[in-house]
Formats: C-alpha cells, structure tokens, sequence
C-alpha cells in the first residue's frame, strides 16, 4: 500500500478528549465525529485536511479514554495514516483493530514538518519526506499482528477463525 | 526465572505453565465488559462477524453509566441499542438505571470480578479491578466485539513495575493522592505499555476503596493494568461477594520487574493534579490561592462509600462555600442507599450540595456538571485534559475526596487542616 499526503504535526500526549471531545459520543457515525475531529486542539484541522494527509505527533498519541470514535473520526477525516515516536497502548490497538494505519517511528517524527508532502510504502517499510527528499524505515509489525491488517481488521481475522460463512 | 502476578495470571489464562514479558499471547475472558458509550459499535462489529450468539451469556457485563439516565435522544438510542442486545443475547449481567452504578465501582461490588480473574472492558479504567490482584485491562469496541463472539483476546505480556510504598499515610492522605503522586513522578506515559505493581506496608494499611482509585489510574500513566497482591483485606471482601471459587496469585521471590521505585509515605502530602495532564501535580502546600466554580465527588475513582464518608466528615455542620457548586455522585445504588443510612446524604444536602443518581457524568463532559467557557473545577475524577468537563476554555484539578470537601467549603483549593486540624 502507498499513502502519500500532507503532514499535520502534533506534540505529545494528544489525547482522545481532544482528538473526539466526549460531547459527541453521543453518536458513532464516521461521518458526524469526523466533523469535530481534533476539534479543542486545532479547530482549523477540518476545515484543512485533504484525503490522504498524514498526521504526525510525539510521543503518547492517544492517551486517554479507550473511545474507538478516536481513530474513527481520523479516518473519517480523510487521514490516511498517523506516524508517531509513540501510540498509547489502546489506541495502538483501536487502530490495528479498524484498520487505520500507524507506524512507530521517532526519526520521521523527528524530520518532518507541518506541511511537509509525505509518502508511505507499507510494501518497502519506508516514509519518504518528499519535500526534502529524507527516507525513513518502518519497524515491521510483529507477524500476529500483520496477520490482522492483512486480515483487514479483527472483524475479519475472527470471521475467519472461526471459519464463518457468508 | 520466576514470575509476577500479572504473568501469572496471564500464564494461566494462557494455557501455559510460563509467560515472559514481550510474548503474545491468546488469554481466555472471565469477564467482558462495555457501557453505553462503546457497547452501540462493538453490537456493531459483532454483528458483522455473522455468528448468532455470544460466547457466553453469564460473561459479559453490559452497563448503561456513561450518559444515563439517558441525557438526550441520541443517548437514548444508545442505551437502547445496548438494552435490546442484552435482551436478545439473555445477558446476565445488564444492569438497568436504578440498579447500575458507575461499571468499575459496581462490577466487584457484585462479586463479577474476583481475584485471579482475566478482564477485558471497552472503557480505559477497566484496570481499576487490579486491586482484587486480576488482571484486567481496557480495550476498544472492536475487541470486545470479538472477545464477545470468542471468549478470547490477543495480548502482548507486559513487563512489571514495582512501586513500594513504605512506610504509614498520613492524615488525610489517600490511594488517590498515592497514585496522582506516582504519576507525576513518571510521567502519563511513564508505564506505558507495563503493569504497575503496587506494594508495600502503606499499601497493606490501605482499604479496597483505596486501592481501587490507585489501579483505577494506572491507564493515566499509560499502563497496560495496575495491581495489588492479594492480602486479608481482598480477601475479605471477595469471599463476601464472590459466587464462585476463584485463584489467589502472588509474585515469585525472583521475579523480574523493569523498575523498583520506593517511596517514603511520611513525606507525601495530599495531592493536586493542575490542568492539563493528571501527571502535573503538586502537593496540597504548593498549590497556592486558587477559587473554584465546582467541586465534583464521584467517578469510577473516588465515589465510594470511603470516599463519602470522608467527604461527610468534613462537611458536617459546614456549609457549600457561596461562590461554588458541590455534586456528589454515590459511584453505585448499593453505595447510595449505604449513605443514606450512614447520614452522609443528609449532611451533604444540608451542606447545599446536590447528589446525584450513579453517573459517570461530569467527569467526562457529558452531563450532571458541564462546565462553561473559563469554568474552573476540582474534582475527584481521573482527567484533567483539555476540556474534559465541558469548554475547550475551562480548568479542571484532579485531587482525593478530603481536599475536594474541604475545597468546596471555602471556596478555593484548600488543605482539609485548614478545617478540621490535624487531629
């Protein structure tokens, strides 16, 4: 897979409160918590996201609250990837879960800015900063995990395992 | 090598006689959780698999706490959502408003989860159970989803860190102000992915409302769970509530941890958490002259009836401070009627406070105490980000249930001393 997009960039410790305020859990729509997505943290976020853009933070990227409207109302942005130093440990697993893609890795955090166009090569393990022409490798999955993604989720890893039809 | 108790509780829902941390594992559920706000999408994605019913009918606990009684018509529907499904799958443990209580004070109060059990909720203080010495952890819906139609759950064992408490509290000092002390010396990410252990003689001293707030917030530090070894004092509260048998582990003598840190008790004072982030905290005498709109008792974490009682103490014959809302929240309905017996209740009300049904509500912003735009409050809960409890543009201060009375009657953070003395 390739995701390629502009990088909107975030400190550490954005948590799930800012990513989907709890005054919209209300609803599970993808398309009504995209409307709010990072809404407290940067209120132009909507309005500035493109399909594909990347989100790029610190370390503890989505502390907090086990909310999975989280990674939904990121996906439902249009963001097709998030690349941070670290992910709190359930919205690490909330992500692989649904199948938004994140990727651990300090160094492309470390090189890349806001604005920066920015692509990722699931098949090559590499980021790219095209705007400065810097390449960065991908820590592999563990091979459970990468069993799910390929899978394309829990859902249907399960649906799988236990051998449903239809 | 030997192990700790989180490796063998994991061990053991493994199938395995070892674990080691970094191992990912398969583990089998005792216990499966979600409320309103993450039950509506795990139906969803359990749907989706396709299989009819869930794996076990008396396994999983399904409770309404977050938006009700229902706030709105949308939260309405959610309740809904999750009240038809647990009538159509026979849940046994539905717990319907006026017989709920918020999930992590009621699901052990009920006997549901005991010591040794394996547990998965869809909400992140699901580790509050640790105190019981279980393992247990929150998910998202997704899991649950699958943990419903399974049993089962993929983890990655975690590695331990050892806190060691030495030492006696003191006066007014609680698990609470434990744990927001623990966190500010290691940072919201300062375990993340671990388990945090607790020990030592202040732990030993401390009740089970004590050690429920201190797992209740290990997820603040990042941590997979937090847990408490079991002693006399778990034990004498499971075998009350427990309808069956259950397992008491404990840490081997050369079991490995990833960190020791001790810490004398005699020098920690009652604990503030300022805005943003529960990791920012200071003592009770460094906090200087801040005035309140709210002060809020309740929460999965301080809204028991230890926590009443305190709160009772204090507020007795007192008076809410004029410039200030205080609203308790009982944790549960057992916890409620309790302190309508024990007269907290009317000393609450006669204080000009307002209580509450059982609710998360506040806590999360969602209702029973929203705040407006440059709102200020102290609360009993477990976060303190941005907008939180309401506007993006209000504060809020995370403390135990002594400063969050005392507080509330004068009108500005303050020292329970300042009140009542040091006794």
């Amino acid at each position: 897979m390739i995701y390629q997009g502009r990088a909107h960039k975030y400190g550490r410790d954005v948590d799930t409160d800012v990513i989907i305020p709890a005054r919209y859990l209300t609803t599970s729509d993808p398309d009504q918590l995209a409307g709010h997505c990072l809404e407290d943290l940067d209120p132009g976020f909507v309005s500035r996201v493109k399909l594909g853009d990347v989100l790029i933070a610190e370390e503890n990227f989505g502390c907090g609250s086990s909310r999975e409207h989280a990674p939904i109302a990121i996906k439902g942005a249009g963001v097709s990837c998030v690349i941070a130093k670290s992910f709190a440990r359930i919205f690490y697993r909330n992500a692989i879960n649904m199948g938004l893609p994140i990727y651990e890795c300090p160094e492309a955090v470390n090189g890349i800015d806001a604005g920066d166009d920015v692509r990722v090569d699931t098949e090559k393990g590499e980021i790219t900063n095209l705007t400065r022409g810097v390449v960065f490798k991908i820590t592999p999955f563990p091979p459970f995990v990468r069993e799910i993604i390929e899978s394309g989720g829990l859902i249907n890893y399960v649906r799988a395992k236990l051998k449903v039809e239809g | 090598m030997g192990m700790t108790i989180t490796e063998k509780i994991l061990a053991s829902h493994a199938g395995e006689n070892v674990v080691k941390p970094g191992d990912l594992i398969n583990i089998r559920l005792d216990l499966i959780l979600a409320n309103d706000v993450t039950a509506p999408i795990a139906i969803e994605k359990f749907r989706e698999i396709g299989i009819e019913r869930v794996f076990d009918k008396n396994k999983i606990a399904l409770v309404p706490d977050h938006y009700a009684p229902n706030k709105d018509i949308e939260s309405a529907r959610q309740c809904k959502v999750m009240r038809d499904f647990a009538r159509e799958q026979g849940i046994t443990n539905y717990f319907e408003v006026g017989r709920m209580g918020i999930e992590h004070a009621l699901l052990p109060e009920q006997g549901l989860v005991l010591s040794g059990d394996a547990v998965i909720g869809a909400d992140s203080h699901t580790c509050t159970y640790g105190a019981l010495g279980a393992f247990s952890t929150g998910v998202g819906s997704t899991d649950v989803a699958a943990a419903m139609a399974t049993g089962e759950i993929w983890l990655r064992v975690p590695s331990t860190i050892k806190f060691v408490y030495n030492g006696r509290l003191n006066e007014w000092v609680g698990g609470k102000d434990l744990i927001l002390y623990t966190i500010g010396k290691i940072g919201v990410d300062g375990a993340l992915y671990k388990a945090m252990e607790f020990c030592g003689e202040a732990i030993r001293h401390l009740s089970m409302d004590g050690r429920f707030a201190m797992c209740n917030m290990a997820i603040e530090a990042g941590a997979k769970n937090g847990i408490i070894e079991p002693d006399g004092v778990t034990l004498e509260y499971a075998k009350a509530r427990a309808k069956r048998d259950f397992d008491v582990y404990k840490d081997d003598e050369d079991a490995v941890y990833d960190e020791v840190h001790e810490f004398d008790v005699a020098d920690i004072e009652s604990q503030v958490a300022c805005p943003h982030l529960p990791s920012n905290t200071r003592g009770i005498s460094e906090v200087g002259d801040i005035p309140l709109d709210q002060v809020v008792v309740g929460s999965c974490t301080n809204g028991r009836l230890e926590d009443l009682r305190v709160v009772a103490e204090i507020l007795k014959g007192k008076k809410v401070h004029s410039s200030l809302r205080l609203i308790v929240i009982p944790a549960t309905q057992e916890i409620y009627n309790l302190a309508i017996k024990e007269g907290f209740i009317e000393i609450f009300v006669e204080a000009g406070a307002v209580v509450s049904t059982p609710t998360c509500g506040p806590c999360l912003g969602g209702h029973m105490g929203v705040l407006a735009e440059g709102e200020r409050a102290l609360a009993t809960t477990n976060r303190n980000f941005k907008g939180r409890m309401g506007h993006p543009e209000s504060e809020v201060y995370l403390c135990g249930p002594a400063v969050a009375a005392a507080s509330a009657v004068l009108g500005r953070i303050a020292s329970p001393e300042e009140i009542v003395g040091s006794g």
